[in-house]
């Protein structure tokens, strides 16, 4: 699977490189390409996501941006997995999708020795009833971008400004809290590359080309 | 006159909300022109038209609550 690595970026920088890649993988112009990187601090409104939600902000920056679901937080140390995927049989797969980038998670922290699952009433990864990965994706030209978001070893307290993704009371954990041992966050990359490559495979959603 | 629904998502998934219409009534499209933007629990997609010609009529306004196979739009 090609993908790109943009270290530590700029929200809005990351997000300008996500819609090139959009057109291009809608143009046939690339392959499906996965894009990984940590964002410096921000918080994101999605579509469904209100400003009711964040409580402060203790000056970090906050974005209204073209994904679903609700508010959310990303900073250095949360791993964030964009996949720029042609999706094949389109509108019938957008939620299929979803599930995918949960199997995604849920392998990734398998690496680890974490038993990860879906939370039957909310998106996203879970470990017990706390929450460690977030998704939320746009769809242009039946292509997908936004994707994921994974706590490695963020600064959570962040956290605690929002409502994340509008749960009330909802806890968030990160792998470094639930592993006690320090994570390579290079490291987490790679594995997280490997559960895409991995999970890809079993996925009827994504075109194979 | 077509008229341009809102497609199958998923199982299970039976409806999105309207976020906002990229043309307005009145407007030429052209087939693959993406006309509207939805919105559903995680994802926020853009439906394509699949015709070419003029929107005639929104019928589904911002905001409002769609459910899959119901009108968006008709198109002349």
């Amino acid at each position: 699977m090609k993908h790109i690595d943009l270290g530590i970026s700029e929200y809005r920088e990351a997000y300008r490189i996500q819609r090139e890649f959009v057109d291009k993988v809608a143009n046939g112009e690339s392959d499906n390409i996965l894009i990984i990187t940590e964002h410096k601090s921000v918080i994101t409104i999605g579509r469904k996501g209100s400003a009711d939600h964040i409580f402060k902000t203790e000056d970090i920056e906050v974005l209204n941006i073209d994904r679903g679901g609700d508010v959310t937080y990303h900073g250095p140390g949360q791993l964030v997995a964009y996949p720029i995927f042609k999706l094949e049989n389109e509108a019938k797969d957008i939620h299929n999708f979803l599930k995918f980038l949960e199997d995604v998670g849920i392998n990734f922290l398998s690496r680890y020795g974490i038993a990860a699952q879906r939370n039957p009433g909310f998106r996203g990864i879970w470990v017990k009833d706390a929450k460690i990965g977030s998704i939320g994706i746009g769809v242009k030209k039946w292509v997908t971008y936004h994707g994921m978001a994974i706590n490695i070893n963020p600064d959570l307290r962040p956290f605690s400004f929002i409502k994340p993704c509008g749960i009330e009371g909802v806890k968030i954990t990160s792998l470094e809290n639930l592993s006690n041992e320090k994570i390579d966050i290079n490291d987490a990359k790679h594995k997280l590359k490997d559960s895409f490559e991995e999970i890809s495979l079993l996925a009827e959603t994504i075109c194979k080309r | 006159m077509p008229e341009l629904k809102l497609p199958e998502l998923a199982e299970g998934v039976n409806e999105a909300v309207v976020s906002f219409w990229h043309f307005k009534e009145g407007d030429t499209i052209k087939e693959g022109d993406e006309i509207v933007e939805m919105a559903t629990d995680k994802a926020a997609f853009n439906v394509p038209c699949k015709f070419s010609g003029i929107l005639k009529k929104i019928v589904a306004q911002e905001g409002d609550t769609v459910k899959v196979g119901q009108i968006l739009a008709i198109i002349e």
